[in-house]
């Protein structure tokens, strides 16, 4: 006998500080006091992220969803949603709730939307068919049968789509400078070389849904006038390229690549090209070398590949994103997807949300969300409730945002104002005890590892100032150390032949100018304020709260702390290389860290 | 299946449109899981395994399972979507094998949801 109601009860880590589990037993003990544990099965559920109104109870199938429940509202609950079947109105979310209003109504819910991500865990991305039921290949069909191609790239001009590799290029205008250009071949290609690490917003896209990628570049091809497609990922990326190729059989097998394309006079097909996985290959003019099979290094622009690409003839060159953006346009409208997002940035944003957060994963929000909605909201907090400190966007060529700007909008324009940008959608999300100058160093020497090398500005300005972060790191820095870095960064940025030199100190020129304090603290105090560079740390024994239980001694991998039971320990500063494993294991506090 | 004309491609999708919505009112369970990178990093395939282990297991003839890409919630891997027909369609988090199991005799036979692994579906769908 299946059960008439589920109440699910968020049991999450943050919940869980917030009374969940006396709220769980209250609704356990009701439910059988009331004799309605037939009626209804209680269910412990992972976190809603939707923290800050917790604990959050949700009853199915009606999908009532009640906030800030105590162990005290229980009765009522049992009394009245589960035995009378109504629902109890002032712990509702949405208080105008009808019964039988979906949650999907409810505003925490749209705080996601999915137009990129639109079919990736919902449909077999491996069968075609299941595609094609939701609507897949009908924009492919709108272009070629009904649509002349400057209406195409008319109605990306007036949806406002941007590229969402990083820089923002309108992307209907990107298009029209292609089919305007002169030329007897022209390709199309996808930047599916996703580098920045922690994101992976691209190989989910093509791991979930790669039809929408082939469908976009067709439609490019049949707007511009090319009869071959690209699409360029790392060979790190297994599972998107197998799907990927998977998806390419597919649809030359329907006919929807290859020659007449469903028996039109428009032919298009689309190879893979793999890449050995180099960060600037992500950058258009290498990317394309790599393709001609010419090793990876940019060179400058203009001619734009726009006019003048892969093998010198005009390239329309978009990112997975953009590309799987697309369809959507051309079936919904200009006037539907300008509706989302703001005045400037339209449409929706995948981000890959990771680092010290509750609900690390995969997010599409609408362009103008703000931070603190994305952390708070969507990711349900900082793990370990400890403290927000900065959120990274843009990878190695981003910036920190810090906790002032939470609320800050986020699109192209304002991460560009307070010096992050958008970049391709990597979020890392910081907490206390992450220090800014060992963040900075590790995409520098991200970058610097990356360099390709041609120009002199970022592989010895990249170098350069990679060393003065590390010697700031160990406690060696000067005060002219601030200024050098800066007069480098300024040197790279504007002599640098690529994106990569040229973003490459934005980490370093974001850190300093919001966290000059904990460079200061470096470099004149010899600390480290988040208590994570090494060479500043030393940890001590706190004689009077030491009690003397040796696990600390027991739990040090170089046996450098002595003492007897019952007596003060001491940690040997010599021997003592700093793991940090006596602090975690001390529970009398009686370890000092700074 | 030879290359489509116009027609012949809208004639499909009518009829897999029919089929994928059909899906959620019939009488087969269906079980989804998530097989991204990530998904499959965490263990999707293992579970995907003892699905099907413990389904013959116990001659369970009217459940399908399919796969699909990344979900979005890559905290809670491996995810998956169970639907039985008569109770709400819910998502599990962090389905081992023996929660794969647990679901199986729990849910798909015992028609009673599995405490602890449940997550909601991080977003609304905006094709309905």
């Amino acid at each position: 006998m299946a059960f008439k109601n589920y109440i699910l009860v968020c049991a999450g880590t943050a919940c869980e500080s917030s009374k969940g589990v006396a709220l769980y037993e209250a609704l356990e003990k009701e439910l059988k006091a009331q004799g309605a544990d037939t009626e209804a099965q209680l269910v412990k559920t992972g976190c809603f992220g939707f923290c800050e109104q917790g604990p959050i109870v949700k009853i199915l199938p009606d999908e009532s969803f009640y906030v800030k429940v105590g162990p005290e509202h229980a009765q009522q609950i049992v009394a009245e949603h589960i035995i009378k079947g109504r629902q109890v109105k002032e712990l509702l979310y949405d208080k105008n709730q009808s019964s039988g209003a979906s949650a999907d109504n409810i505003a925490f819910y749209q705080k996601q939307q999915r137009i990129v991500l639109r079919n990736c865990g919902v449909i077999n991305p491996e069968l075609i068919d299941e595609y094609i039921a939701r609507d897949g290949y009908a924009a492919l069909e709108k272009v070629i049968f009904e649509m002349t191609p400057d209406e195409v790239i008319q109605e990306l001009k007036d949806a406002g789509l941007r590229g969402r590799g990083g820089a923002g290029f309108p992307t209907g205008l990107k298009w029209g400078f292609t089919k305007n250009a002169a030329g007897d071949q022209k390709y199309v290609v996808c930047n599916a070389d996703e580098g920045d690490p922690g994101a992976y917003m691209d190989r989910s896209t093509c791991e979930g849904d790669p039809h929408s990628v082939l469908e976009a570049m067709t439609i490019a091809g049949h707007t511009v006038g090319a009869d071959q497609g690209f699409i360029y990922i790392r060979a790190e990326y297994p599972l998107a390229i197998e799907r990927l190729e998977n998806a390419i059989g597919q649809a030359r097998e329907y006919g929807l690549l290859g020659k007449n394309i469903l028996g039109s006079d428009f032919s298009f097909d689309i190879e893979l090209r793999l890449g050995a996985g180099a960060f600037v290959c992500g950058e258009e003019t290498a990317l394309l070398a790599s393709i001609e099979g010419k090793r990876g290094m940019p060179i400058p622009r203009p001619p734009f590949p726009a006019v003048k690409g892969l093998w010198g003839k005009p390239t329309v060159i978009n990112n997975v994103e953009t590309w799987a953006n697309i369809p959507m346009i051309i079936l919904k409208g200009a006037a539907w997807y300008s509706s989302i997002g703001t005045e400037t940035s339209k449409g929706t944003k995948v981000f890959a949300l990771t680092g010290k957060i509750n609900n690390s994963g995969l997010i599409e929000v609408p362009m103008g969300t703000t931070l603190r909605e994305i952390i708070y909201d969507i990711g349900g907090g900082i793990r370990g409730g400890k403290k927000f400190k900065a959120a990274q966007t843009g990878g190695p060529s981003g910036g920190v945002i810090t906790a002032e700007f939470l609320d800050t909008p986020i699109d192209y324009e304002s991460l560009m104002s307070i010096g992050s940008m958008m970049g391709s959608g990597g979020m890392i999300v910081m907490d206390e005890d992450d220090c800014m100058i060992d963040v900075t160093k590790f995409y520098l020497e991200f970058t610097v590892d990356e360099s390709c090398g041609k120009c002199a500005p970022c592989r010895i300005g990249g170098r350069t100032n990679y060393n003065i972060l590390d010697k700031i790191s160990k406690g060696q820095g000067c005060p002219e150390d601030l200024d050098k870095l800066k007069t480098i960064a300024q040197a790279m940025r504007k002599a640098s032949l690529c994106g990569l030199g040229q973003t490459s100190p934005n980490p370093i020129m974001s850190t300093i100018n919001f966290f000059e304090d904990e460079y200061l603290a470096h470099i004149n105090d010899k600390r480290c304020p988040a208590g994570k560079c090494k060479d500043l740390l030393s940890y001590t024994v706190i004689e009077e709260k030491c009690i003397g239980c040796t696990a600390c001694a027991r739990v040090c991998p170089v046996s450098c702390i002595s003492g007897e039971v019952k007596v003060a320990h001491v940690i040997n500063q010599d021997q003592c290389i700093k793991c940090g494993q006596c602090f975690d294991k001390c529970k009398f506090d009686a370890i000092h860290k700074g | 299946m030879a290359k489509m004309t116009l027609e012949e491609l809208r004639n499909l999708r009518g009829s897999k449109k029919k089929e994928m919505t059909q899906r959620d009112g019939d009488k087969c369970a269906q079980i989804v899981i998530g097989m991204g990178t990530c998904g499959i990093a965490a263990g999707a395939k293992d579970a995907f395994d003892a699905f099907l282990d413990e389904l013959n297991h116990n001659d369970v003839k009217d459940t399908r399972i399919t796969q699909t890409g990344c979900m979005g919630l890559c905290f809670s891997e491996p995810t998956v979507e169970v639907a039985v027909p008569d109770m709400p369609r819910v998502i599990y988090g962090n389905v081992d094998a023996q929660v794969a199991r647990r679901i199986v005799r729990e849910h798909i036979l015992g028609k009673s949801l599995v405490s602890d692994h449940i997550f909601d579906k991080p977003a609304q769908d905006i094709i309905k």
